[in-house]
């Protein structure tokens, strides 16, 4: 796994998906504990580059490095 | 090979912002420098009244939430009572260029040791949106419901221009955007450029961001920012007005 979704903290902006460069990112059907359908990560596509580190506002995404 | 980026520690909670807000990226950023120059325990940082209010329960520093408008005024109080703590003050363009635009100027007419970081949403955001000092031309808000009108409220102001042309003594003046992943980047290192300066002891250091507002604005998340890509970033150009000298 590239990248670990703290998926409790996802508000379903969508600005990690528009921003990530192999569009890894979709939302999830299940509903987190605020309403929101949280961000889901394909690991086959994520080339773990960070972008969604970067770009997220609400501290979602964490990078593992592997 | 991937680089491992984790969340800093000092940022434990969840902040409540709207959804897409640029806040959350300025927070996220200041709390990676303080972490990368080992500042946990020995900065302060100094909220004004705004949205951003809402970060204080989530940012594990010493931190203190203002008067509306006087976060230069009471950080100089810190600084010059404390002068090794890094001393930061974080305020909105409501609370810094228009509420507070005499403690704004004040505090970089006397080269005050501190670092204001204004973001810059062009709009009262807590408030629910009003007209505000930089709100853009024909932009509507809630009390200019057919658009800013030039003609009889004057042009947006530019902060950081009028800081970096009228007191050239200061230390660094910079504008960083939150709505690329470059700017971002670009952003983290203007922030860090501000904090040194701060700690070598050079004077005024200021940072505006362009930051987004999809709820104020009325658009999603990601309208919002190719707003501030074309629009807003067409009148605030990014950069640096004033780099730091070499002591």
């Amino acid at each position: 796994m590239k990248v670990i979704v703290n998926d409790e903290r996802c508000k379903q902006c969508g600005i990690c998906a528009v921003n990530c460069p192999k569009k890894a990112i979709s939302f999830s059907d299940v509903i987190n504990m605020k309403g929101y359908q949280p961000a889901v990560v394909d690991d086959a596509l994520c080339i773990g580059c960070g972008i969604c580190y970067t770009m997220c506002p609400d501290w979602v995404f964490e990078i593992t490095g592997e | 090979m991937a680089v491992a980026k984790k969340i800093p520690s000092i940022l434990s909670k969840q902040i409540s912002f709207c959804p897409g807000c640029g806040h959350g990226v300025v927070v996220r950023l200041i709390a990676e420098c303080i972490e990368e120059m080992k500042q946990e325990k020995n900065s302060i940082i100094n909220v004004g009244v705004g949205c951003y209010s809402l970060m204080t329960p989530s940012v594990e520093i010493d931190r203190f939430d203002s008067l509306h408008g006087r976060g230069a005024a009471i950080s100089t109080g810190f600084k010059r009572a404390n002068p090794d703590t890094l001393v930061i003050s974080y305020q909105g363009d409501g609370d810094a260029y228009s509420i507070g635009i005499g403690e704004s100027v004040s505090a970089a007419y006397r080269n005050e040791n501190i670092t204001v970081i204004t973001v810059n949403n062009t709009n009262y955001g807590m408030t629910g949106g009003q007209m505000s000092a930089t709100t853009m031309p024909g932009q509507k808000t809630t009390t200019s419901p057919l658009g800013r009108n030039c003609q009889t409220t004057g042009m947006p102001m530019k902060f950081p221009e009028m800081i970096a042309s009228s007191f050239p003594e200061v230390a660094y003046v910079a504008r960083g955007s939150v709505t690329k992943p470059a700017y971002v980047n670009k952003l983290k290192g203007y922030i860090k450029n501000a904090f040194e300066a701060q700690m070598n002891g050079e004077g005024y250091s200021l940072i505006e961001v362009l930051s987004p507002c999809p709820t104020n604005w009325g658009m999603s998340p990601v309208e919002s920012h190719e707003r501030v890509n074309g629009e807003i970033e067409a009148y605030y150009p990014l950069g640096e007005f004033k780099l730091r000298e070499e002591k």
